[in-house]
């Protein structure tokens, strides 16, 4: 048995440790908007954070992330209760909505990967460059070709993003320090270059 | 417009390649019990085969095309709310079911010669379901053809035709003239008495009355949500992960299954050592499929893991000792041997090419060579199958599900009431989903395991070397030119004749032209690839007539112009992608232009590449990308199938190379397959010409075309080399 957290809740396992995280996620948790690509790091379908950072997840044994605290696409945006209903409201993350606002998909299979890359961009770098853009989104394919509104997507949600840090009282802002920078065990290198 | 008839209402019309598309309306049989069963439910109406009143008032439109990012759940709804007034914000959409009634099979048969469906589909389709329906099927989703075919004359009639039933039953209770009332936003008014009434109010009613016999469509200027941008119905579920697609699919008890095929096609499975498997944890059964294996296990890991222990032999052929050297050698035997037999297969022929050119003092000559290339779509190939209760159920992303699942009943001789399609989202097609291999793996292995659902995902290496590929061709070239440097003879001999059966011709007036083929078939299996035949032609004739120019010392934008004074709407395409392009303007050091026009599924497509040289490799900084489909119905979904498309041939351009050894495919994953990225993705600039052609072009593939050659022009402007052969990151 392992446990690993994912989207706050913990889990305990009962699967073979080689098994990679990806079919984890989607098989044994149900959690079905991490997609499988390429099985090699290549395309970036995968991507979900670890400890706030990129990984993919198809290429990282399970057993290299026990006790490790996960991120899936289901798990980036604000939950909230409703004092009326009790229920958790979902609110779509920013990136998800500035994704709509764009019209970013097409056939959107990729698209769970790209937007985990470009939260965990923002995150750590909530104003960048079209450089920094490329260095980030590098590792994440859309055959459907979708590259200039990813990027315009990315820079619209972090304008909103930008606005509302200023909203939000000095101490309430999320600090950029608290993202680990470590690579975990087993984990892939975020901006993973094209294969050879 | 076709002739109505008092059986079903019907459109007809011509598409281009000769084609003919027959789209029902509406008719009263589409009203029996059956077609109710699969779409009415509790207190919906069925207005017609295409729409449903819901109790709220709401609209529901049945979309019998699968999406795969090209916006057909969205755009098709839009033709046909438009034309019925309906309130679009409470338009909602629902896939048809794979069913006869959402096909035109015996509309076909009955009112049309079956030798006239449309090129797209004898080609995308294999032979075998074919001459099962030996029709046409409307629920094909491929050839740009969704919005062009199924939402011209179908969805836009059902709508017009829906508002006007609804008209005629609010005129009978009202008692007042038809003529008098007028619809909008989901409603009915007959302003002089001041009523007005929801859709809803009238929807028994209208659903017992005979259509129109043609109802009258709407002209442009009475468009409300055509042509507009409108956000699509699938995006949201898209960004938060909820979208379903095939590999999503999840069933009670399910188990999964890896597949590995011959990698040489032809050879079939040999002799199979599956010890080591079968002592692998999770292990439940191998199946042997006939060209490869199967294992099905408790998950997909241990499926995965247990294949790759699976010993396999295949049977070999001559096929085992092909290469694309070998195939390309063979090609060009085959055109020297056409040549000198006089056995050319004659594609178009005006004047007397061959004449001019004996006697031109100068004959310009050039080879153009494409390789095999891959689709690639994000989602590998992947069906989930469950045999149960006498039934054989699919889940899948399919261009073709009712195709699919007349070939399942014949192959494995099932009663086709027995066999469910669900079709899901389609993680990209591209033409790989309209193919039929993996339905009918997924089929075999259920099947093996009776009452037990399963999975099957193929790695993205079995994606990679199992695919229908855009074949390989070459072509040659010979032209002269008249005094005045525009070409006087243009022949072109390649190799392979495919569809669209127009692919190769070009829009310029040149006097004297002879296009040419000879069939040099190889064992490499090839399928309809983006564009189908129209990437690899466009690539050779736009390249070509660029070197004309060249020979001509003329500018490569002049040229064309000069050349399309018959072809005004086509001359309008050219100048915009220029003017958007500042063509001729200095550029910095080591930068260049290219351009290049290509007309498909007609659509006409200019694009001019901003070529970035400087450091030595290429970057295409900019596309600049004008197009005229005649009308857009969507106009950002159109602007995103541009830049789509391009994406989609700049990356074959720079990068796209499946190469054959030993027969079998080399490459296996996008480490070696590569793909264009963010990094060096252009920058895309769209205009949309609706220039109110009344035969509308398609959006999803007539941007690719143009691109490659675009691309290898602004090479030539640059450097003053010319690419001839594919892809550039290997040959410049």
């Amino acid at each position: 048995m392992l446990e690993i957290t994912v989207n706050d809740i913990s889990y305990q396992l009962d699967v073979e440790p080689d098994t990679p995280l990806l079919w984890v996620v989607r098989d044994e948790l149900k959690l079905k908007g991490t997609k499988f690509g390429c099985g090699m790091a290549q395309c970036g379908a995968c991507t979900v954070h670890l400890d706030g950072v990129p990984i993919r997840s198809c290429v990282t044994p399970v057993s290299s992330v026990a006790g490790r605290s996960i991120t899936t696409i289901e798990g980036i945006g604000e939950q909230s209760e409703n004092q009326q209903t009790a229920k958790l409201d979902k609110k779509l993350h920013v990136v998800q909505q500035a994704w709509i606002d764009e019209q970013v998909p097409q056939c959107g299979y990729c698209q769970s990967g790209q937007v985990m890359s470009a939260v965990a961009l923002l995150e750590k770098n909530p104003q960048p460059t079209d450089d920094d853009i490329d260095k980030a989104m590098v590792g994440n394919v859309c055959r459907c070709g979708m590259y200039g509104r990813i990027r315009t997507a990315i820079h619209s949600a972090s304008a909103k993003l930008a606005k509302k840090i200023i909203l939000i009282p000095s101490d309430e802002q999320p600090a950029q320090g608290s993202l680990s920078q470590t690579k975990a065990e087993g984990s892939i290198n975020p901006t993973i270059a094209e294969g050879s | 417009m076709g002739k109505w008839t008092r059986r079903a209402f019907l459109t007809t019309g011509a598409l281009v390649g000769g084609g003919l598309i027959v789209g029902v309306a509406i008719r009263p049989g589409h009203r029996t019990p059956k077609l109710a069963g699969l779409v009415e439910k509790d207190g919906e109406t069925l207005v017609n085969a295409w729409v449903k009143i819901l109790p709220d008032n709401s609209i529901r439109v049945i979309v019998p095309h699968a999406e795969m990012g090209q916006g057909v759940h969205t755009v098709l709804p839009m033709m046909l709310a438009d034309e019925m007034d309906a309130d679009w914000k409470t338009v909602s959409m629902e896939q048809a079911p794979a069913d006869d009634e959402y096909a035109s099979k015996d509309i076909v048969r009955e009112f049309a010669l079956p030798s006239q469906a449309p090129g797209m589909v004898e080609d995308t389709l294999n032979g075998v379901f074919l001459k099962i329906a030996q029709t046409m099927s409307l629920q094909i989703t491929g050839g740009s053809f969704s919005v062009r075919g199924t939402g011209t004359w179908s969805m836009r009639v059902a709508g017009a035709a829906a508002r006007e039933i609804l008209i005629e039953a609010a005129a009978d209770e009202w008692q007042v003239p038809s003529s008098e009332i007028r619809a909008e936003n989901s409603y009915l008014f007959h302003d002089k008495s001041n009523k007005s009434e929801p859709f809803i109010a009238f929807a028994k009613a209208a659903a017992g009355k005979q259509g129109p016999t043609q109802p009258k469509l709407k002209t442009p200027d009475q468009f409300k949500i055509m042509g507009k941008h409108v956000e699509r119905f699938d995006i949201p579920a898209k960004v938060d992960g909820s979208a379903v697609f095939g590999v999503d699919i999840e069933l009670p008890g399910m188990k999964y299954a890896c597949v590995k095929s011959a990698p040489v096609f032809g050879n079939t499975v040999s002799s199979i050592d599956s010890v080591a498997a079968e002592e692998m944890a999770g292990f439940i059964k191998l199946v042997n499929l006939g060209s490869g294996v199967g294992v099905i296990a408790d998950s997909y890991w241990q499926a995965k893991k247990a294949l790759d222990k699976v010993k396999v032999t295949y049977t070999e052929n001559d096929s085992n000792r092909a290469s694309s050297e070998t195939m390309f050698e063979q090609f060009g035997k085959s055109m020297d041997a056409a040549i000198a037999d006089g056995n050319e297969e004659d594609d178009f022929k005006v004047g007397n090419a061959r004449k001019v050119l004996a006697k031109s003092k100068k004959v310009i000559e050039a080879e153009y060579r494409v390789p095999h290339l891959a689709h690639a779509t994000m989602e590998p190939m992947n069906c989930t199958a469950w045999a149960h209760d006498g039934q054989l159920e699919i889940w899948a992303g399919l261009q073709n599900p009712l195709g699919i699942r007349n070939l399942l009943a014949d192959q494995f001789e099932l009663d086709r009431d027995s066999i469910v399609i669900n079709n899901v989202y389609l993680g990209g097609g591209f033409g790989r989903r309209a193919m039929d291999d993996y339905p009918v793996q997924g089929a075999k292995l259920a099947l093996a395991l009776p009452g037990v659902p399963v999975k099957m995902i193929w790695s993205r290496e079995e994606d990679t070397q199992q695919d229908f590929y855009r074949p390989a061709i070459m072509s040659r070239f010979k032209a002269s030119l008249g005094v005045n440097g525009l070409p006087e003879a243009w022949e072109n001999q390649f190799v392979d004749k495919h569809e669209p059966v127009e692919a190769p011709t070009i829009p310029y007036a040149v006097e004297n032209q002879y296009i040419h083929y000879t069939d040099s078939p190889t064992h490499i299996r090839f399928g309809p690839w983006r564009s189908v035949d129209h990437t690899q032609h466009a690539f050779f004739t736009e390249s070509f007539i660029d070197e004309l120019a060249a020979q001509a010392g003329a500018d490569p934008y002049q040229y064309r112009y000069d050349l399309l004074s018959h072809d005004l709407r086509a001359r309008k395409v050219l100048e915009a992608a220029a003017n958007m392009a500042n063509w001729g303007s200095p550029l910095p050091d080591g930068w260049g232009q290219g351009i290049a026009l290509h007309r498909s599924f007609n659509s006409i497509v200019a694009q001019v590449v901003d070529l970035d040289m400087s450091s030595g490799k290429p970057r295409v900084a900019t596309v600049y990308c004008a197009a005229d489909p005649g009308f857009a119905m969507s106009s950002d979904g159109f602007k995103a199938q541009m830049e789509s498309g391009i994406i989609y041939g700049l990356t074959a351009a720079l990068y796209g190379e499946i190469n054959i050894k030993d027969g079998a495919v080399v490459e296996s994953n996008f480490h070696n397959y590569k793909m264009l990225r963010m990094n060096d993705a252009p920058t895309i600039e769209v205009e949309i010409i609706n220039s109110g052609d009344t035969s509308l072009g398609g959006g999803g593939e007539p941007g690719t075309p143009p691109i490659a050659p675009a691309l290898t022009n602004a090479i030539f402007a640059t450097t003053g080399k010319r690419v001839r052969q594919l892809p550039v990151s290997k040959h410049l």
